[in-house]
């Protein structure tokens, strides 16, 4: 249907209103139709979980949010963040860097691991550190003997989420350091600034959007990850349990509004995240 | 230049903010693990899925008791899941003191890996199982498929919620009660139980990991006219969800499940936690064990309690594991790579 509209207003005699006519029936039943999937999909489920969370009221809303296991929820969910967050920051910088700026054996090769997080279903990204570091895994003996826990502890859900959320900085910046090409760093290097100086006074200015935005894309998922986290978390209240997992063990306790209660949680900080990035972006523009 | 300086305060304000609220909780929990060091214990105890309000509250009196007796705090943290992969999960590296299960066979393979010692089931009273419970059906309020026993499942179209015995244990009761019904009625016709039991899984459209996923499939999710349930399980959703929604109905014949319990030797005995463990499964016993026990819909086993919530409990005919030959043997006939389970288990559709 659509196909055949451009051919209608080189036929008709007042040429330009009815290309605008025409153009703007098919504009507005394509936002009419990507509003309608919108709320279908994205906006009638965010208001069940926000009236869900409140059907009890704003007491049993609270006290799902301050219970101590929430809470603790919340607060692995930040630190797990935090690690992984900077830590995929600086190898997302330094293999864009590597990839975009030098020519070396195997690129395409760390490319395509670069991809492999998204490729691979997140269970599996959980098991692998099971089976590596688990008590019967590769290391498992040995990690037993010098009393060091990994999987079902922070270091287990640390790394799941790492390998998770390890392509998004990367990712952004390939494409970005590619377009860009190298002339103003072979200007600055020619000019006489040493490896530290180009990066800080040339590359990062230019990459500093992509950086945000890949970092801020990483940042959300690494705070909502369940299926790689799921597997080596270990589901101890208070103690393993990521806000996500605590949703889910929630919702099978019978605590229905308690369980939407902590998702909200999770959405505003989804909300946080998603203006953080509409600001950086708007910033970028101008 | 001003820009970049600009952005990089931007940059540095966020991270510190991070850094700053998990600095604090982190600070929150130092000083409260250290005000206490010395004195403090914690257990960890791996259970299965339905015992999740059990031990929220058997763990509060527990401490409590432990507080009186010993003048020691003791925290005692909780995991749940699918019996078997909570046992999967201790075996490849979870840390627990105690185990509380569902069935003797996934206490069997933690201790096959040596975590735990022989003759585990001998160390506590009543083979080591504090609490019983048996294999009941839930079914829609006013029960409109008219369902009344074992029979009635395998009838016209009546599809039946019952999650996967390889990775539950309630499961794994719920088939060998079907059996066991089947049996008895066929004068111990192995054939004839295997075919009953094979029908019942045709009437299966989804088999969930974990009882607790069953229950929620077929209460929330309003799929299948019956749900095979753990008694404790079903009258726990009859109060969570109030009497208008769903119906119990005891078949005329059931099995008795026996969930054990287990202290987790080799960690125990690296955390210097052995007293307190076997201590808190050992309170299970008592007369305060067995009565929230009892309150949260599992059957007692202590003479004074079981007669105080006779009429909580409905008597029915109850055949034992030992019909199957133990747990090794029923695993590994009916459950284990290539057991009849699998060979009669075909996915619907």
């Amino acid at each position: 249907m659509a196909g055949s509209l451009p051919l209608v207003p080189t036929q008709a005699k007042p040429q330009r209103s009815t290309t605008r006519n025409e153009s703007s029936w098919v504009k507005w039943s394509l936002i009419g139709l990507a509003a309608l999937v919108l709320i279908w999909m994205i906006v009638l489920p965010l208001i069940v979980v926000l009236t869900e969370s409140l059907k009890k009221g704003w007491e049993v809303y609270v006290a799902a949010i301050v219970d101590p296991d929430a809470l603790s929820a919340l607060r692995l969910t930040l630190l797990v963040a935090v690690i992984t967050v900077p830590l995929n920051t600086i190898f997302g910088v330094a293999a864009a860097w590597a990839i975009t700026k030098f020519k070396f054996k195997g690129k395409q090769l760390l490319i395509t691991l670069i991809d492999l997080p998204f490729a691979v279903s997140p269970v599996i990204g959980g098991l692998i550190y099971v089976l590596v570091y688990g008590e019967h895994g590769w290391f498992g003996p040995w990690l037993s003997d010098q009393d060091i826990q990994i999987i079902f502890a922070l270091p287990g859900i640390v790394l799941a989420t790492l390998f998770i959320t390890f392509p998004f900085v990367a990712r952004e910046l390939i494409p970005l350091m590619e377009e860009q090409g190298q002339h103003e760093e072979e200007a600055a290097v020619t000019l006489g600034a040493k490896g530290w100086t180009v990066f800080w006074r040339i590359t990062l200015p230019n990459i500093k959007w992509g950086l945000l935005y890949g970092v801020i894309l990483c940042n959300a998922r690494a705070m909502g990850e369940f299926g790689a986290v799921s597997v080596v978390s270990g589901h101890v209240r208070g103690e393993t349990n990521t806000l996500p997992l605590h949703v889910e063990i929630l919702y099978n306790e019978y605590q229905f509004s308690a369980s939407f209660a902590v998702a909200s949680l999770l959405l505003i900080l989804a909300l946080v995240t998603l203006i953080l990035k509409g600001w950086f972006t708007r910033k970028s523009v101008h | 230049m001003k820009k970049s300086l600009k952005m990089g305060m931007v940059l540095s304000l966020v991270l510190a903010l991070t850094v700053v609220t998990a600095a604090c909780g982190k600070k929150d929990e130092a000083a409260s693990t250290s005000t206490n060091d010395k004195k403090d214990v914690e257990l960890l105890n791996v259970s299965y899925d339905p015992t999740r309000e059990l031990y929220q509250n058997y763990n509060k009196a527990f401490a409590a008791y432990w507080l009186k007796e010993k003048g020691q705090k003791v925290t005692i943290k909780q995991s749940h899941g699918g019996s078997g992969k909570q046992s999967r999960a201790v075996i490849d590296g979870q840390k627990a003191d105690v185990v509380t299960l569902a069935l003797g066979y996934d206490i069997d393979a933690i201790q096959e890996k040596g975590l735990i010692d022989k003759d585990w089931q001998k160390k506590f009273d009543k083979n080591s199982a504090p609490y019983t419970s048996t294999i009941v059906f839930l079914v829609r309020k006013g029960n409109p498929k008219q369902i009344k026993d074992w029979d009635d499942l395998i009838k016209g179209d009546t599809q039946v919620i019952t999650p996967n015995p390889k990775t539950s244990g309630g499961a794994r009761w719920n088939y060998l009660a079907a059996w066991g019904y089947a049996l008895s009625k066929n004068n111990n016709d192995q054939a004839k139980a295997q075919e009953f039991v094979k029908q019942l899984y045709k009437h299966v459209p989804v088999l969930d990991t974990g009882a607790r996923g069953s229950t929620t499939t077929f209460v929330e999710r309003g799929i299948g006219d019956v749900l095979i349930a753990w008694e404790n399980e079903a009258l726990l959703s009859v109060k969570e969800l109030g009497p208008d929604k769903v119906d119990i109905v005891y078949p005329s014949e059931s099995i008795l499940a026996e969930p054990p319990v287990a202290v987790v030797d080799k960690n125990v005995d690296k955390k210097g936690t052995r007293e307190v463990a076997e201590a808190y499964l050992k309170y299970l016993y008592s007369e305060e064990g067995q009565t929230i026990a009892a309150e949260n819909f599992y059957r007692p086993t202590l003479e004074s309690v079981k007669t105080k919530f006779k009429d909580s409990f409905k008597d029915l005919k109850l055949f034992t594991i030992d019909e199957f030959g133990g747990w090794q043997k029923a695993q590994k006939e009916h459950f284990s790579d290539g057991g009849i389970f699998d060979q009669i288990y075909v996915p619907s559709k």
